[in-house]
């Protein structure tokens, strides 16, 4: 036990006297938070559209009033022809140009239909499928009220709710998304880094012929980061929580519980990347592209996985991160118990063990 | 000129021997963009909704069939419960739950109006607000075709009629992946470039070996130009290769010319490869480079506009952005690519991506000791 005390000092001493890199590692997640929150936005919010009203009428005003009054937009350009269009797109001023075509008031309540094109800058297709169903709905609203203006009141009316997060803000997602991927990236890639270090400089031959166990040389690698992570882990929900409001509406205790077990999970990744590979190069490389993307693209923390294909949706099951991320949303956001997510912890469990059983044996079998 | 063929053969040698090293560089990143650029889709497909039909009147049905229609909903109907609501949500069965309330048909009918339920998990705000949007496109269009045409509507209406139409420039078919492609290739280059420099530099520090090079008559600029030419031509092949199959693989559109392409290649791997070299300045151990390196790799790409575009962001953010390497690039790559834009087009970010390069590789080449 003396022993491992002392070489979980050296472990310690070796790690926090590289200033730079440690302050790295806490700066990531705080940078990370911050431009996921003040940066990138792919919800609308006063988007610059252009008008180009052929027809001129009350209607078409009316229309380009509401479309204007809407919090998500902001009719800034008024062009004159259609040639003008291009133009508008090639500055990037915005992405949308809705064009009233000729007689369109006349034609809103005669027999032909009267006809309003948007027009979207698709480079960016996501933001412009946005934009487009967003101002699509202004002006079908717009129709539906006219029709029904002669009636007391409107016919059918929607009230939507809008639960767990009533101001549809984003934070509630990149908040729990980027700890997943820091905790999983960072944790993942530093063991195993630094387990490799000793076998590429040479130093795991000195550690392996001293009397330490194998299991206590794994332990005493892993538990600085473990400390580490934890850190990280809690900074980045006070964070949310002060800067983004993103509320903690469970128990905390288990959050960190589940936190730690997916800390636990991504360590013994990490040392079994690191009893498969012989360099640091290679560790880091297979540590940060073969699960950088899978993390952040599989797991559901910016797209949704019901909308993938089906054999991406089954991949997403051996994605630990998917795990992590609905188990700590249902505590955060929904405010629910063991009761909801023990499915989720009994995975990650699984996977735990699978990753401590399978990097014991490799790592046996080095000796 | 003799010395430097030795050290280009040292280094391709080096770089081609590593059977291991060799795949991960070239096969995974291409795998991954092969399979993951499906995922990145924030279109809404088939949403689970649950319908609670309390009135259970031929106007309810109709509705209810309206929204079994849209290729949106993927319905279920549930049997009428106020408790369940909250279940279906916490339990993620349902995306969203409707109510239809008790006569509503007879309120409708009746002009009163009647008022939908509809309660959605909002977590993800985004897919919320789209939700949203759907179902009272389908409400709406619901109560138009209802007014327009029931005739059991004894009012005075007097039909709007008016149709939408959207056409998408640039993308028509809104294909996520002709937007998110260029943007790999370009974080593909930045690794070649900037992480394998790096890296290869500070091994032979941390492995000791840069000591023998020290001792040999070697001078700074053959060591340099033979270290770093390596990288510089496999970016070039990577970035033909990425093309290659974002071409034949995925159609992707490439609308501008290929030289003005490879030039903007060569130039930002000369940015890449010398804020590579910056880092093993200063570095000591691979440890360091990789955090160093993985730090503002992941703040410039994200800042770059790789998700989401650039204008969309706040200002502040942009001006940064005037000192982001990656940003000029990917402006670059997805104007030609995507808008088949010409050398005048992007003459601005061409010109500030070539004074990038220069200072950077200068600063970094200046900084380089060959000797402690």
């Amino acid at each position: 036990m003396k022993r491992f005390r002392g070489f979980l000092i050296k472990e310690f001493i070796h790690i926090f006297r590289d200033v730079r890199t440690m302050m790295i590692l806490f700066l990531i997640p705080i940078a990370q938070i911050l431009i996921f929150g003040y940066v990138i936005k792919n919800e609308i919010h006063d988007a610059n559209v252009a008008v180009l009203d052929l027809s001129k009428d009350n209607i078409t005003k009316e229309i380009s009033g509401r479309i204007d009054a809407a919090p998500d937009f902001v009719v800034s350009d008024y062009l004159n022809n259609y040639s003008d269009i291009k133009e508008y797109f090639s500055s990037g001023k915005g992405a949308e140009v809705i064009v009233f075509e000729p007689n369109f008031a006349e034609n809103f309540y005669g027999q032909d239909n009267a006809r309003v094109q948007l027009i979207l800058d698709a480079s960016d297709p996501n933001l412009s499928n946005l934009i487009n169903n967003y101002t699509s709905a202004i002006i079908q609203t717009y129709i539906a009220d006219q029709t029904m203006s002669n009636s007391p009141n409107a016919i059918i009316t929607t009230e939507p709710r809008m639960w767990f997060n009533e101001g549809l803000k984003s934070s509630y997602m990149f908040v729990p998304g980027t700890m997943t991927l820091i905790l999983m990236l960072i944790t993942a890639m530093m063991t195993s880094i630094s387990i490799v270090r000793e076998k590429e400089i040479g130093t795991m031959e000195i550690l392996l012929v001293s009397p330490l166990k194998p299991l206590q040389i794994i332990l005493g690698k892993v538990t600085p980061y473990i400390l580490l992570s934890i850190i990280n882990a809690i900074s980045i929900i006070l964070l949310g929580n002060l800067i983004f409001h993103v509320p903690i509406i469970g128990s905390t205790i288990l959050l960190l519980g589940v936190s730690i077990l997916f800390i636990i999970m991504a360590l013994m990744l990490g040392v079994f990347i690191s009893s498969v590979t012989k360099t640091q190069q290679i560790a880091m490389f297979i540590s940060m592209f073969a699960l950088m993307l899978p993390t952040i693209l599989l797991s559901g923390f910016i797209f949704p996985i019901e909308n993938m294909p089906k054999v991406l949706q089954w991949l997403s099951y051996i994605v630990p991160a998917k795990y992590y991320l609905i188990a700590i949303k249902n505590i955060m956001l929904k405010g629910v118990g063991v009761a909801f997510i023990w499915k989720e912890i009994l995975v990650l469990m699984g996977m735990t063990f699978f990753f401590l059983i399978l990097s014991v044996k490799k790592f046996k079998l080095y000796i | 000129m003799r010395v430097i063929y030795y050290i280009l053969q040292k280094e391709f040698k080096q770089i081609f021997r590593n059977r291991i090293m060799l795949p991960i560089i070239f096969v995974i990143p291409f795998v991954q963009t092969i399979v993951f650029v499906y995922a990145a889709t924030l279109e809404l497909k088939n949403a689970d909704i649950s319908i609670m039909d309390y009135d259970k009147s031929s106007l309810s049905k109709r509705l209810i069939s309206d929204f079994e229609a849209s290729p949106f909903f993927e319905v279920s109907k549930i049997v009428p419960n106020n408790n369940a609501v909250s279940d279906l949500l916490l339990k993620d069965k349902a995306k969203a739950v409707i109510l239809i309330p008790q006569g509503f048909e007879k309120d409708v009918l009746s002009l009163d109006g009647a008022a939908i339920q509809i309660n959605i998990n909002a977590i993800d705000g985004q897919s919320a607000g789209l939700i949203n949007v759907y179902i009272q496109q389908i409400v709406n269009s619901l109560a138009i075709k209802y007014l327009s045409s029931d005739i059991n509507v004894q009012i005075n209406t007097i039909p709007a009629n008016a149709e939408i139409r959207s056409r998408f420039w640039y993308n028509p078919g809104l294909n996520f992946k002709y937007y998110i492609l260029p943007g790999i290739l370009v974080i593909l280059v930045t690794m070649m470039g900037t992480f394998l420099t790096a890296l290869n530099l500070v091994r032979e520090k941390e492995m000791g070996t840069i000591e023998q090079i020290n001792v040999t008559p070697i001078k700074k600029w053959q060591f340099i130009t033979g270290k770093l030419l390596p990288f510089w031509i496999i970016g070039i092949i990577v970035m033909g290769f990425g093309l290659l199959i974002g071409r034949l693989l995925y159609n992707m559109p490439f609308e501008g010319s290929i030289s003005l392409f490879f030039l903007a290649t060569a130039i930002y791997l000369i940015l890449a490869i010398g804020l590579g070299l910056l880092v093993s300045d200063y570095a000591n151990t691979q440890q360091q480079v990789m955090f160093l390196l993985f730090f503002f790799f992941l703040v410039f790409v994200l800042m770059s506009g790789i998700f989401t575009s650039e204008e969309s962001m706040p200002d502040w953010a942009q001006a940064v952005n005037r000192i982001n390497p990656i940003y000029y690039f990917m402006k670059i790559i997805r104007a030609i690519l995507l808008k088949g834009a010409e050398l005048k087009n992007i003459l601005t970010e061409m010109i500030s991506m070539t004074v990038y390069s220069i200072l950077v590789m200068v600063f970094a080449v200046w900084k380089y000791r060959k000797t402690h």
